[in-house]
């Protein structure tokens, strides 16, 4: 085995901010973007549904094309491209082992992953995620069919789609492991849909995803089709909260930072 | 499929509808005055502990017909220290082991310090086991940064159990198979691991689930995690298991017949005479696979057979826990294994399932026996047995990589039974299979690009591992036929896809 003549290891908590992390910070249940990561301060609005994309962020150093994904002003709908993949899609074809050396804890190596997003798909997908050469997607909205995130427990997964781009991924199932990661990390909000609308949409189509009380709608804008989103769930307190580790000082589990 | 015998979901034992229900959150507090994950000396805990419930029995010893659960929902009554709970509902967890490794171990180690502190202290130090395995025999810069990473933390933590890869006598191998060698998994307990196969260990009659590295930095902080009880499927496996079958066929199976999300956030228990008749390592492989189902966890019931393998291998008291005769399952399936067939599943799904014999028309590039599902000790003398029996050589490169140490060194020096005292490699080795490598997760999951075994190009190989969707041993348009050491043995000696009938008889 090689020796390395590594760097000494870093996380990314160690370049900056002082500890414990304001609890700011996680009032906002989605928020990931690099400049994030160094945890400057930020202030968030109280909505329980905050903005999923703090756009003005997530708009640095970023390779065109990028993910646009508008957020309006009552923080509870997204719009913009979809990219549609089918059934099972598994976590070795959302993030290849090979990146997995990658740390998403670590900035730089967090952007990368982004750029690897999706990169497993069989060459069928003929568009794809990320173009060859970009570091971050058009697509903003995942429209997926059954049991979407299947495989390993690898958090290196929701933090991939998230990093390059992705704000949601709409699919009619979730593998429980990919659920929680995404519910944990913030980095994508899992929602489940009834209906096969991986079938009824196309990569490229301008949708919208309207979260609302007791479930929401996606639109296609282009064809003008309707479905309902199913209610968050048992996820729905933990979101709010904005993580477990929110949810664990929320309730009282650990310590609220002070 | 002619042989199954099977029959669907009989009618689920659910008495009330709304025992399944959700039942919202529940919070439970801390017990006063604990500290968690250190951080600036004077932080005060804020949470007081709730009034405690008047705990009558423990909830193993309760066995009575009023609050009737099935195993996992006793360990997880147990774990969150309430008399009683129900599926669906969402409580915080005791931790007893966190596992975790080269490649998930960085990043919830870093989540950990920026949540509780660079100065935080984990909330354990010996029930914390932190296992190198993926990426270790590599030139990768990034990989062998990220065991430094490992090193670094686990010396900083004076974490108990490390195994380093730098100095060979601690190296151990593969995360699961390493976990249940030292002595870590024991009935009745929580284990959880920042990888999805950490559901093998519930052969050991434990809760045993992968998480990711946000949970995982959570629990290194505070030794809990918020979990939610799942619903039990039920699996009764009877008759006499055919001398051409493996655990591996069992599971493939089953999850043939409820497909790759059937068992999702549920628990799988695994029951019958047919399961009390499995070794541990057989066991470990029908749980190993409970996370292609979707499954939650996988439990087999705590025996005579667990408490004879743990003997050597733990001190710790432990306590199994069993499911109550009238406890309630979401639904039930039996097989009758005596009229089971040797199976494959076909790519690119673990529940694309086939029967071995049928896909003899299927002709294969290599095959590739490893991983925690088919490299242990069990799986490499089963395999000898079929290469005994031939008395052949392979027709196609055949790869062994042991999982750990342990198996690797068996390997070498346990004499295969019939074989007038000859070894596994002695046998592999007349058979022109290729020597043993190091132990590891090896190409399982495909890796970096210099990983033994890795399918850099585009074939077709017959895998004792655990998936096989596209490009999971590297090459996107490599075909991966997952299957029993017997079949795959006894693909190698015909360079097509074969049931080892063919050779055992």
């Amino acid at each position: 085995m090689a020796a390395a003549s590594s760097p000494s290891p870093t996380f990314a908590s160690q370049s900056t901010s002082p500890s414990p992390r304001p609890a700011f910070l996680f009032n906002r249940p989605f928020l990931p973007s690099p400049s994030n990561l160094s945890f400057s301060s930020r202030s968030f609005s109280s909505s329980p549904l905050a903005p999923l994309r703090c756009f003005p962020f997530r708009r640095t150093a970023i390779t065109v094309p990028c993910a646009s994904a508008e957020v309006s002003s009552s923080a509870k709908a997204f719009r913009g491209l979809c990219y549609v993949v089918g059934d099972n899609i598994d976590t070795d074809q959302i993030i290849p082992a090979e990146h997995l050396t990658l740390v998403p804890s670590n900035p730089s190596e967090y952007a990368k992953l982004g750029s690897f997003a999706l990169c497993g798909l069989p060459s069928s997908y003929t568009t794809r995620f990320v173009s060859p050469g970009a570091t971050k997607t058009e697509y903003s909205i995942i429209i997926g069919g059954a049991n979407f995130g299947c495989g390993s427990s690898r958090e290196h997964a929701p933090v991939a789609l998230g990093a390059a781009g992705a704000v949601a991924v709409v699919a009619e199932s979730y593998a429980r492991i990919f659920f929680r990661n995404s519910v944990a990390t913030g980095e994508v909000y899992p929602i489940e849909v009834e209906d096969r609308v991986c079938q009824e949409c196309q990569t490229g189509d301008e949708v919208s995803v309207l979260l609302e009380e007791g479930g929401g709608r996606l639109i296609n804008h282009r064809t003008g089709k309707e479905w309902k989103l199913n209610p968050i769930g048992d996820a729905g307190p933990v979101i709010e909260a904005g993580g477990i580790f929110a949810y664990a000082r929320k309730t009282g589990m650990i310590p609220s930072e002070a | 499929m002619a042989a199954s015998t099977t029959i669907s979901p009989s009618t689920s034992f659910v008495a009330n509808k709304n025992e399944l229900g959700f039942s919202g959150f529940v919070t439970s507090r801390l017990p006063s005055a604990k500290r968690f994950g250190g951080g600036k000396p004077g932080r005060k805990v804020v949470a007081v502990m709730a009034p405690p419930q008047k705990a009558e029995r423990m909830p193993a010893t309760t066995g009575s017909v009023k609050n009737a659960m099935t195993m996992t929902e006793k360990i997880f009554a147990k774990a969150s220290e309430k008399p009683k709970l129900s599926p669906g509902e969402n409580v915080w967890v005791n931790v007893d082991v966190l596992m975790t490794h080269d490649v998930c171990g960085p990043g919830s180690f870093g989540i950990f310090k920026k949540e509780f502190g660079q100065n935080a202290k984990v909330w354990d130090r010996e029930k914390v086991v932190v296992i190198p395995d993926h990426y270790i025999f590599t030139a990768d810069e990034r990989a062998n940064r990220n065991v430094d990473i490992l090193r670094d933390f686990c010396k900083e933590q004076n974490i108990k159990y490390f195994y380093d890869i730098t100095d060979l006598s601690d190296f151990k191998g593969v995360c699961h198979v390493a976990l249940a060698q030292e002595g870590h998994c024991r009935p009745g307990e929580v284990l959880l691991g920042t990888d999805s196969h950490t559901c093998t260990a519930g052969a050991f009659g434990q809760f045993a689930t992968g998480i990711g590295n946000t949970d995982a930095g959570f629990v290194l902080g505070t030794g809990k995690l918020l979990l939610k009880v799942p619903p039990t499927l039920r699996f009764v496996l009877d008759g006499e298991m055919p001398n051409h079958l493996l655990a591996k066929d069992l599971i493939l199976q089953i999850i043939g017949e409820i497909s790759v999300a059937g068992a999702t956030y549920k628990s799988m228990e695994f029951v019958g005479s047919t399961v009390e008749s499995l070794n541990m390592e057989e066991r470990m492989t029908l749980c190993n696979m409970v996370v292609e189902a979707g499954g939650k966890n996988g439990v087999v019931p705590a025996d005579a057979t667990t408490f004879e393998y743990l003997k050597d291998k733990t001190t710790k008291r432990y306590e199994p826990l069993y499911s109550d005769g009238s406890a309630r399952f979401l639904s039930e399936y039996r097989f009758d294994v005596s009229k089971l067939e040797p199976l494959v599943a076909k790519p690119h799904s673990p529940d694309n399932r086939a029967l071995a014999r049928e896909c003899k028309d299927v002709k294969i590039d290599r095959v590739y026996i490893g991983s925690c599902t088919g490299g242990k000790a069990e799986d490499f003398l089963a395999a000898a047995k079929v290469f005994l029996a031939s008395g052949k050589k392979v027709k196609v490169p055949t790869f062994l990589v042991p999982a750990t140490q342990k198996v690797w060194l068996d390997l070498y020096t346990l004499p295969v039974p019939g074989s007038g005292g000859k070894t596994c490699s002695q046998i592999f080795e007349e058979a022109g299979c290729d020597p043993p490598a190091s132990p590891g997760c090896g190409a399982c999951l495909g890796g970096p690009k210099d990983t033994y075994a890795r399918m850099n190009d585009a074939k077709v190989c017959v895998s004792t591992t655990n998936r096989n969707f596209p490009g999971r041993m590297g090459h996107k348009e490599g075909q991966i036929y997952l299957a029993s050491p017997y079949t795959a043995v006894a693909s190698a000696l015909t360079g097509y896809v074969t049931d080892p009938r063919e050779f055992l008889q």
